[in-house]
């Protein structure tokens, strides 16, 4: 039968899963995903399961697949922007930075100071909407509904603000080559402030309403653990590098948009409830992380210089030299980078990007065997991953 | 002008008969008492006393059956209510008067929606488990004083019969996770049962020590024996033993949590790990039949809680069944307030804290209160 045969051909690489035939007397296979509520998006993940233990775990990846790489060698530089903007879908904002400061780095372009705190606000306000986007789903995945909602609730906002800059909610095609889609609107850093100023007791409340909460310690603190040398070896990042406890954030060992002018600390894993590296450790960096954002956006607010335009160095035709350039960001879920090599022509030549979440993924594995299916989902929403991202 | 939709209409028009009706319905738990010995001279009068006595359980079948059937609709509309409000919205706001109808709405939903049996599922076990768990429920309602001597049968062993049916619905799921020929459902039926067998032995541990003070099992004696209210001799059970009445109390509760497969203990179902646990291949009015039992089971341990440790239908002004009525209902908006506070345990933790915790609490509470009542007698 033609159809039968077309499906058998679409069959996932077989070579890879789990086969039947090697299962001992009491073990099974779990499916889980594509189509689960909690693989955050279309995640498939094989389980090698003894009654609720996890003896392994294959992840499939591939799901999201949108062919970025490939449609980045068609499309001229600017036009590759909603596209990153698509990569990291929650956190739009910090992808196209990347990809801009990667360009620019090509380019040899360096962009106003105005430019760069406006971009320091906007990842900044990004990795605080990510980062509770992060914590409720989280709260979501162990169980507790209510923080999921109040996160959202404070997410909104942001949205709101970046709505008024630009237009998009989601995804917002606002850093470009050179400098910014839209100026900040009258009035707009006004806002930014009353959020801020609203926004930091909301931290203190999810402090006591999940993240010292008995139950949520006892779910997180003692699994999931990735101890700082198989961090390092898998080259982890952003809050999972530093939930293990190592001192590495991009902002301050390579900084970029002038992040070395801001006062600011890089929290890490300190173990406080369990062996340090634990999923707790990992949630906890991006509760800290959220008030170390919020201190550099008092800082940026203060900082901005009243005039400048952010239109002044786009480039009327970006069309670099013969060359190549590699830049890094520190996203809220790690170290994202773009590779740019340029033929001289006015579309890149390849556009490679390091996903943080790919990493982070790749490691799940390892710390995932001899868990309970229950801390699968607890590992799963703490490395915090998006498909979008690590399928690209 | 615009003139109103039809569901406008619909809504405008059932709206303040929904809110009648539930005002009428507190009035007549209120009446109860009186009610029900109108219903009874009425009947000694007009029948034969075999009959009158078959009428009048017949009756009381019936009023509790119609209860315990509505409780659901408003319990749904109420635990929506409860939950948005925790997280700072407004919840249903756009089916009748503040959502009122939205649980007809829902029930509609459900009965229109099909019915799937997918291959290589069990029948006969699918279509059976949903009632088992539907019975373990509403059984139990059957021995449940709502005032005094209003309840169908005062059976003198009722806690015990009480601790046997609601188990009838753990095996109901676990039946479910079986027939439905499905992983998740597998697990959260194997779930279930574990669950099963580590909270029943704390809650017979904790109606063991309530039973030993009274000497008696029966819901009726155990509420007069609690007659004087808040203070007094015959106070309520929580008042007495020096606290020890409370650390049964709050144990009492957790197990009634674990048998009502409610957050903190929706291990069974835990959304976010088993996708829906034991009804993920349900749909439709069986779907339905797991939710009403849910709901029934709430009112069920909170009502046993009320009378085995807040007197049942004894108030501290005034008592009768309006005082159960807000008692359980108190008890039940903490069960929902707890579920939308706190995360979920882990199925070897619920265990843990069975096992390790309050069975070991129960069986220390047990032994101090009998050399009490020992000493006391």
């Amino acid at each position: 039968m033609a159809s039968q045969r077309v499906y058998k051909d679409l069959e996932p690489d077989t070579a890879y899963a789990f086969k039947p035939e090697d299962l001992e007397d009491d073990e099974m296979i779990l499916n889980m995903g594509p189509q689960h509520p909690s693989t955050h998006g279309v995640l498939r993940i094989e389980l090698k399961t003894d009654g609720e233990i996890v003896k392994d775990a294959r992840p499939h990846l591939g799901y999201l697949h949108r062919n970025f790489e490939k449609h980045a060698e068609n499309i001229d530089y600017q036009g590759v922007i909603p596209f990153t903007d698509r990569m990291d879908y929650v956190a739009s904002m910090a992808n196209s930075l990347t990809y801009a400061v990667a360009v620019e780095k090509l380019m040899a372009i360096e962009v106003g100071e105005r430019v760069k705190s406006i971009r320091v606000l906007v990842s900044e306000l990004q990795r605080i909407a990510s980062h509770l986007l992060a914590i409720g789903t989280y709260g979501l995945d162990i169980g507790a509904f209510t923080p999921f909602l109040h996160c959202f609730r404070e997410r909104e906002k942001i949205l709101d603000l970046f709505e008024w800059l630009c237009g998009a909610r989601l995804l917002y095609n606002y850093n470009w080559v050179g400098g910014v889609s839209h100026d900040l609107p009258d009035g707009w850093t006004e806002k930014a402030r009353q959020f801020l100023g609203e926004f930091a007791p909301v931290i203190e409340e999810l402090d006591d309403l999940l993240s010292h909460n008995k139950i949520f310690t006892d779910r997180t603190a003692t699994v999931g653990i990735i101890p700082p040398d198989l961090a390092v070896a898998y080259a982890l990042s952003g809050p999972n590098l530093r939930g293990s406890g190592i001192k590495w954030d991009v902002r301050k060992e390579d900084p970029y948009c002038g992040y070395e002018k801001y006062d600011f600390e890089i929290p890490v894993g300190q173990g406080r409830y369990g062996p340090i590296g634990s999923c707790w450790d990992r949630y906890y960096v991006r509760v800290e992380e959220m008030r170390q954002s919020v201190r550099i956006l008092h800082q940026a607010l203060d900082k901005l210089p009243a005039e400048g335009d952010v239109h002044e160095k786009v480039p009327k035709r970006i069309k670099p030299n013969p060359g190549e350039a590699y830049a890094r960001t520190e996203t809220p879920r790690g170290e994202l980078a773009f590779y740019i090599v340029s033929d001289g022509g006015l579309i890149p030549y390849r556009v490679k990007g390091r996903s943080p979440c790919f990493v982070s993924m790749s490691l799940f594995h390892e710390i995932a065997r001899g868990e309970m299916i229950a801390d699968i989902i607890a590992i799963i929403g703490s490395l915090d991953i998006v498909l979008g991202e690590i399928d690209r | 002008m615009k003139r109103p939709a039809l569901e406008t209409k619909i809504s405008n028009f059932l709206s303040p008969l929904v809110v009648a009706g539930a005002g009428g319905f507190l009035v007549a738990i209120a009446l109860l008492p009186k009610i029900a010995e109108a219903i009874r001279a009425q009947l000694g009068a007009m029948l034969p006393p075999t009959w009158a006595t078959v009428a009048n359980i017949a009756l009381g079948v019936l009023a509790t059956v119609f209860l315990v059937a509505q409780l659901p609709i408003f319990l749904i509309w109420f635990e929506r209510k409860v939950a948005a409000h925790a997280q700072d919205r407004l919840g249903p706001m756009r089916v009748g008067w503040h959502g009122v109808l939205q649980s007809f709405a829902d029930g509609i939903k459900l009965l229109f929606k099909e019915d799937i049996i997918a291959d290589g599922i069990d029948r006969q076990l699918f279509r059976i488990a949903p009632v088992l768990v539907v019975m373990g429920a509403f059984g139990a309602f059957a021995v449940v004083p709502w005032g005094p001597g209003l309840l169908i049968s005062d059976l003198n062993i009722a806690l015990l019969y009480i601790v046997a049916i609601t188990s009838l619905g753990a095996i109901g799921i676990l039946m479910a996770g079986w027939a439905s020929n499905n992983k998740y459902s597998l697990y959260g039926g194997m779930r279930s049962a574990a669950q099963l067998v580590a909270y029943e032995i704390p809650t017979a541990l904790i109606i063991l020590v309530v039973v030993l003070q009274v000497g008696s099992l029966s819901l009726q004696d155990i509420v007069a024996a609690q007659g004087d209210g808040l203070l007094g001799e015959n106070r309520w059970l929580l008042t007495r033993m020096y606290g020890l009445n409370v650390v049964a109390f709050v144990i009492f509760f957790i197990c009634g949590l674990a048998e009502t497969n409610r957050n903190p203990f929706d291990i069974p179902e835990a959304e976010s790990e088993l996708v829906a646990g034991f009804h993920t291949e349900y749909s439709g009015m069986r779907f339905a039949f797991f939710f009403l039992a849910e709901y029934g089971a709430m009112w069920l341990v909170a009502g046993v809680a009320a009378i085995l440790f807040l007197g049942g239908w004894v108030g501290p002004y005034f008592s009768g069944p309006l005082v159960f009525f807000l008692k359980t209902l108190f008890l039940v908006f903490v069960q929902m307030w707890l579920r939308w506070t706190l995360p979920r345990l882990r199925v070897d933790q619920l265990l843990a804290l069975c096992w390790k915790y309050l069975i070991p609490i129960a069986l220390a509470a047990l032994v101090v209160v009998a050399g009490l009542s020992v000493q006391a007698s």
